[in-house]
This record gives structure tokens, C-alpha cells and sequence, in this order.
């Protein structure tokens, strides 16, 4: 069977080409791909900003990345024939308040971040990280635009429990913000609104004592304080949000679905695309990482397995016995990935796929991406 | 066998890759074995649980998904946070009316989807009912395996409650987050940490484990999963590294056993064994900084073919095995 390949560098030189989007299960190296995608491209003229959402520690230490100033960093050591590279690690909190900053009146602004339940909002709740993220890509987009520091943005996903929870962020707070329990909570606390009973009628009165209950008064007030403050915020962050998303349908939009040849992680890689696809996302192709190869193809594992037997009932060339084994397994691993594989090309025969093969150590210094890039970038497929 | 120690829940974590299902999956049938009840919960509504044990997706709802050795049941529940609050809000509240009246006008979707943190506080609620429901004066299940979100977001996910308790002065709220902490604290749950001998893995174990000593968080065992035995002797292993291997002598063995006509057999051989003791190189040095760590640690083996039934159970019989230092 025939699987298309991806051209990475195609993707990468095509000047329409300004967001790059790295999504996947967790643990396939969507931060690696991202920023070795990143090196490439620098070093092959393009500037890029690369937006890592939560890198690990060696890897960011190698981008110069354990600053934490929320703001893109240059890489002076990247970068050839006009290409630039510019990398940052989303600061979650930051970026929550300086949208609370920018909008709204200082002592309003104030107010806000003084609010416990702000606090632990933006530091501490799972499910922040995506309507963040959301938020600092078009930043980025827009800085693009404004600054011309960087036309490229390339983005790794959030390890959210399903990576695709920032598509769904604008439409997720759209449906908030445009639905009557806003309505209720911004209702005056005490006022309770004689208002609103005309409005929901029976229901304001029963969800509010409700709530009361199970929250208790307290943090039902704190709820409302926070909800009724950050009003003006919210109107503006969801406008940018949705014209994010309307910005990742754009065909100079790629995802690129990352996934290792692991059952898990490429029943992932097929949730990801048929969602792609449902949301007429511009999917790019699968990037498969950490494949496992061999310089010996045609020696099949049984075939190595049947020899290493023979050379052991000879009492003979143990050395050689152990390396065929060795190769028997290599074969192993090799046919069950190919077999994984296929079945998601089976399934999936549209869609483009570029691997990179397993490294016996992590990647954590520019070398180590640049050679990651000249991988992917020369792979074909891993089936042809 | 099973509850040898008073741990009644079990949390298992690891870096996305390194098999935490499947490692939760073996636990359930290790502690079931010899006639327990165990209750394995997934929360991140992936089905990799159903997958594991070959069932049909799980709804929300404790199924039996298999028998253990020796007499046993693991039961299984994929939670669904939305049924999660409904239920919450009846059985603390008894709302039955005002339930549908919350969801009519978005509080429930306000909960489970766009307001972050409360799926936390959901999934570990339920985690804590479980535990500790009672048939009479006797525990429904033995004990209760959660298939946890990832390392980098254990200690959001276990410390939400901490958290609510902050925000909320009294009340129920109050009171549930409270005695939510009150068990993730005591000696009756651990969190099992599962890693591979490579880099990033472990550092997110050293991490991790920083992490919930700081947020007072027992931690059980680590669990280094997929090892291999070496292919080769200690010696071929460093000959291998620095090239020396004897390739007279491979060739001579691939000519003994009729493979002499594959021309590059023999180059490919010996970088593949380069390889090999590259990465065994590594896995040592990372097995070290595991050890480092000052926690019971258990080794489970890598299967060629992958993990299917057979395997799993293979598993849950490694981690009761006699030489292991681990008293779950």
C-alpha cells in the first residue's frame, strides 16, 4: 500500500504557511516535533516564534526557556540565511492577568486579581492552560503582523485529557456568556432581582437557593463578585478566541498530528483527525515519532530467531547467536508498529504521513532538533 | 493476597506513553486475586480500559470486567462528570427538581465543561464515595485503583479539594473538600508513580514525587515498566559501544548458520548492538536515579508482542511476585 508522504519542507517553505499547530496523545513528543520543526525552518530562512505550552525542563533549558516572562525569546544561535527563531513557554497566570490588566479599569483590574477565586483559577485549575492558549496564539498571530519579528507560529497543544479542549474553548465560553446562568450570577447578590423572576420565573428562585445550598453564601458571592468583574474581559477575550479559531480553519493553518507507533497513542492520532476533519481543520499529516528501523529489512525475525537456535545447538558462535536475537527482536517490534500502521493508513488513506526513527536517548540541545528536522524533513513514508 | 496494607485507594500516574493504564489495569487484577473486590476507575474518558480488558465501552456505571487468579472480581468505571454532579447533587442534596432546573439553565454545563477545576473536584469526589462505601459494616470494594490524569497534572487533580476548602469557608462544599483531603492524606491511599528508564519519564518522577511530598500526599511505589533484560554480556556490551566487536567472528557465525549471502547483515548487526548498548548505557543510569528516589520501587518486563489479556495478567502476576519489595 501506498501512503502520500509529508513534505516538511514544503510545509515549512511556504511563505502561506504562518501557524503550525502540534497535537497528539501525551508522551509522543509533540514539544520536540514542535520545536524541531522550529529549528528547521530557522535555519532554512523563515522567522518563527515557537509556542511551547509545557515543555520538558532540559528541552526548554536548551531554548533558553527557563525564563519566565511570558514574552518570545530569541535564540541567537538559530537562525541562517534571514531566518530568525524566537521561542516562549505559556505562563498560564500571566497571561490571564494581564487580559484582566488591558481590560478593564485599574481598580476594577485590581479587584479581580485580588479575588481568591480568580487565584485559583488562574493558577491552579486543570482547564485554564486551553483558553490561554488559545489566547497567547493569536498574540502571536497578531504580533506577526504588527511587529514582523516572526511569520511562522508553531504551537504544541496542551496535555489536556483530550488535546483538542482549546478548539473547543471559544464555543465552550460562547455558550456561557450567551446563556441565562450568567444572567443569574451577575444578578446583584442582594438585589436578588425582582427582575430576573420576571425573566426565568420560577427557575432564578430554585437555582439560586440551590446553588446557595450547595455552594454555600460565600462562595456563591465570590462567584457572582468575579463573574460581574470580569464581564468586560469576558466580551473581549471570546471575540479574539473566535477569531482564532476562524484563523486555525485558514488553509495557512497545518496540524499536524503527532503519535508514536503505540496502540494508545495512535487510536489518539485517529480521534485527532476525525475531529480535524469534522471541524474542516487543515490537517497537514501524522507525524510518526520513534519508529523502529533496521539496515537489515529482508532478514525476517524468524528467519534470525531459526538461526541464532541453530548456532545454539551447535554450542557455536554465541556472540553472533546473541546479535541475531538481538535483531529477531528489532524485527519484532519493527512488523507490530508497520502493523499499527497500516491499519491506521487503512482507515485513514488520505491522510500524510512522515515518520522519525527511534534515538536511543532523549533530543534535548539544538543539535539534537536540527537533527530530529533533517530526519523528518528526508524520511518518506515508513511504509513504502 | 491483595489488601495486605491498609492502602484502600490506589492512584496511578505516570508521563502520557508509559503505560499507566495498563500498569492500573495489572494492579486491579493483582489486588482482586484470591477473592477480593477491586473497582478500577478511569477519569479521563479515553476507554482505555475497556480496551485493555477487550469489553465493550464502559458507561457510567460499575461493570465486572474480570475475573482474578484465584477468585476475585475487578469491576470497572469509566466516570462521566456530568453524571457525576447529578448524582453528587442527589445524594448530598436531594435535588431532584432543582437538578433539571440547573441544567436547563447551563449550570451543569457551566460545571463540567467550561468552568475549570470542577471536573477535578467531580472525579475526585467519586473517586472518595467509592472508597468508602459501605454494605453494611462492610466496605463494598477491597479497594478502589484509579487510572489518574498524567504526572504533570497529578498535583492539580489530587490537590483540587485543597483548594475548594481554601475558597470555602464552611458549608457542605467545605466539608466534602475536607474530608476528600482527609483521605488523599491519610495511609489509606497511595499514588503509584509508573515510568520508563528514559529521561524525560523519570524527571517528571523525580518531579512528581517532590510535588505530593510538598502537598502531603502519600506516595506508594514506583513502577519502572517495560525493562529488558541485556541481549549481551557486560563485555560484548562495552565492545559493542566502542566498536570492538569481533566482526571475523560474526561473520564466521553468520556463514555457520547460512546467512553469509545477506551482504550488509553483518554492518547492520553491529550497529544495531551499538545501539543496544547505547540505550542499556542510559537505562542504567537512569535505573539509578530511580533508585535515588528513596521509594519502593518494582520493575515489570517489556512484552515483545505488546500487551493483549494475557499479557496483563502476566503483569499483575510480576507485581504479587515474592521478590518484589513492594507491599501493596
Amino acid at each position: 500500500m501506498t501512503v502520500p508522504a509529508l513534505d516538511v519542507d514544503a510545509l515549512l517553505h511556504d511563505p502561506k504557511t504562518t501557524i503550525i499547530v502540534c497535537c497528539g496523545a501525551g508522551g509522543v513528543g509533540k514539544t520536540t516535533t514542535a520545536a524541531s520543526l522550529g529549528v528547521r525552518a530557522a535555519q532554512r530562512g523563515r522567522r518563527v516564534c515557537v509556542l511551547t505550552i509545557d515543555p520538558a525542563r532540559r528541552l526548554a533549558q536548551s531554548l533558553g526557556l527557563e525564563q519566565l516572562d511570558n514574552t518570545p525569546r530569541r535564540i541567537e544561535s538559530v537562525g541562517r540565511d534571514g531566518g530568525a527563531l524566537f521561542a516562549m513557554m505559556l505562563d498560564m497566570k500571566r497571561t490571564f492577568d494581564e487580559i484582566v490588566q488591558q481590560h478593564g479599569d485599574p481598580a476594577r483590574a485590581a479587584q479581580i486579581l485580588e479575588n481568591p477565586l480568580y487565584q485559583s483559577l488562574s493558577s491552579s485549575f486543570a482547564g485554564t492552560q486551553e483558553y490561554m492558549a488559545m489566547e497567547k496564539l493569536g498574540q502571536l498571530h497578531r504580533e506577526a503582523i504588527d511587529t514582523g519579528d516572526w511569520d511562522l507560529v508553531i504551537v504544541d497543544t496542551p496535555p489536556s485529557r483530550s488535546a483538542l479542549d482549546f478548539l473547543d474553548a471559544p464555543a465552550r465560553l460562547g455558550s456561557f456568556l450567551d446563556g441565562r446562568f450568567v444572567r443569574i450570577l451577575m444578578a446583584p447578590a442582594k438585589a436578588g432581582g425582582k427582575a430576573y423572576m420576571k425573566v426565568f420565573g420560577g427557575a432564578f428562585t430554585l437555582v439560586t437557593s440551590s446553588l446557595n445550598k450547595v455552594l454555600g453564601a460565600q462562595l456563591l458571592n465570590d462567584l457572582q463578585t468575579l463573574v460581574a468583574g470580569l464581564d468586560s474581559v469576558f466580551g473581549g477575550f471570546r471575540e479574539r478566541a473566535e477569531h482564532t479559531y476562524a484563523l486555525l480553519q485558514d488553509p495557512g493553518t497545518a496540524f499536524l498530528v503527532v503519535a508514536a507507533p503505540e496502540p494508545d497513542a495512535l487510536r489518539e492520532a485517529t480521534f485527532f483527525v476525525e475531529r480535524l476533519q469534522k471541524d474542516a481543520m487543515p490537517l497537514a499529516g501524522l507525524v510518526l515519532n520513534r519508529v523502529h528501523t533496521t539496515e537489515a529489512p529482508d532478514v525476517s525475525g524468524a528467519r534470525a530467531e531459526g538461526a541464532a537456535e541453530e548456532l545454539d545447538e551447535l554450542d557455536e558462535h554465541a556472540l553472533t547467536s546473541a546479535l541475531l536475537r538481538l535483531h529477531a527482536d528489532t524485527m519484532r517490534v519493527r512488523d507490530r508498529e508497520r502493523h499499527l500502521l497500516t491499519r491506521f493508513t487503512g482507515a485513514h488513506p488520505d491522510v500524510s504521513v512522515v515518520s522519525a526513527p527511534a534515538l536511543p536517548g532523549d533530543v534535548h540541545d539544538v543539535h539534537g532538533l536540527e537533527q530530529m528536522g533533517t530526519a523528518l524533513a528526508a524520511a518518506a513514508s515508513v511504509l513504502d | 493476597m491483595g489488601n495486605q496494607t491498609q492502602t484502600r485507594l490506589h492512584v496511578v500516574t505516570g508521563k502520557g506513553g508509559t503505560g499507566k493504564t495498563t500498569v492500573a489495569a495489572a494492579l486491579a487484577l493483582h489486588l482482586a486475586s484470591g477473592g477480593q473486590r477491586v473497582l478500577l476507575i478511569e477519569v479521563e474518558g479515553r476507554q482505555g480500559i475497556s480496551q485493555l480488558f477487550e469489553v465493550p465501552q464502559l458507561p457510567y456505571e460499575e461493570r465486572k470486567v474480570a475475573l482474578a487468579r484465584g477468585g476475585g472480581d475487578v469491576y470497572a468505571l469509566a466516570i462521566d462528570p456530568e453524571d457525576a454532579l447529578y448524582e453528587y447533587l442527589d445524594m448530598y442534596y436531594h435535588l431532584g427538581r432543582a437538578g433539571k432546573a440547573l441544567r436547563k439553565v447551563g449550570v451543569v454545563e457551566f460545571a463540567t465543561t467550561v468552568a475549570p477545576g470542577v471536573r477535578d473536584v467531580l472525579l475526585t469526589g467519586k473517586a472518595y464515595e467509592a472508597t468508602r462505601r459501605r454494605h453494611g459494616r462492610q466496605y463494598v470494594y477491597d479497594a478502589v485503583v484509579v487510572d489518574a490524569p498524567p504526572t504533570g497534572r497529578i498535583g492539580r487533580f489530587l490537590n483540587v479539594n485543597a483548594e475548594v476548602a481554601g475558597l470555602a469557608k464552611m458549608g457542605p462544599i467545605r466539608r466534602q473538600a475536607d474530608s476528600i483531603m482527609g483521605l488523599l492524606r491519610s495511609p489509606r491511599t497511595a499514588v503509584h508513580l509508573v515510568t520508563l528508564l528514559e529521561e524525560m519519564p523519570v524527571q517528571e518522577t523525580t518531579d512528581a514525587v517532590a510535588e505530593l511530598q510538598s502537598l502531603d500526599i502519600p506516595i506508594g511505589a514506583v513502577v519502572v515498566n517495560q525493562t529488558r533484560r541485556p541481549a549481551l554480556s557486560p563485555r560484548q556490551l562495552q565492545d559493542a559501544q566502542t566498536g570492538d566487536l569481533d566482526s571475523a567472528e560474526v561473520a564466521a557465525g553468520l556463514k555457520a548458520a547460512g546467512l553469509a549471502g545477506h551482504a550488509g547483515l553483518l554492518d547492520a548487526l553491529i550497529r544495531e548492538a551499538g545501539a543496544h548498548a547505547e540505550r542499556v548505557e542510559l537505562e542504567g543510569a537512569q535505573r539509578a536515579l530511580v533508585q535515588a528516589l528513596n521509594q519502593p520501587v518494582v520493575e515489570l518486563p517489556w512484552l515483545a508482542d505488546g500487551v493483549d489479556l494475557a499479557g496483563l495478567y502476566e503483569l499483575s502476576d510480576q507485581l504479587g511476585h515474592a521478590d518484589t519489595e513492594v507491599a501493596w
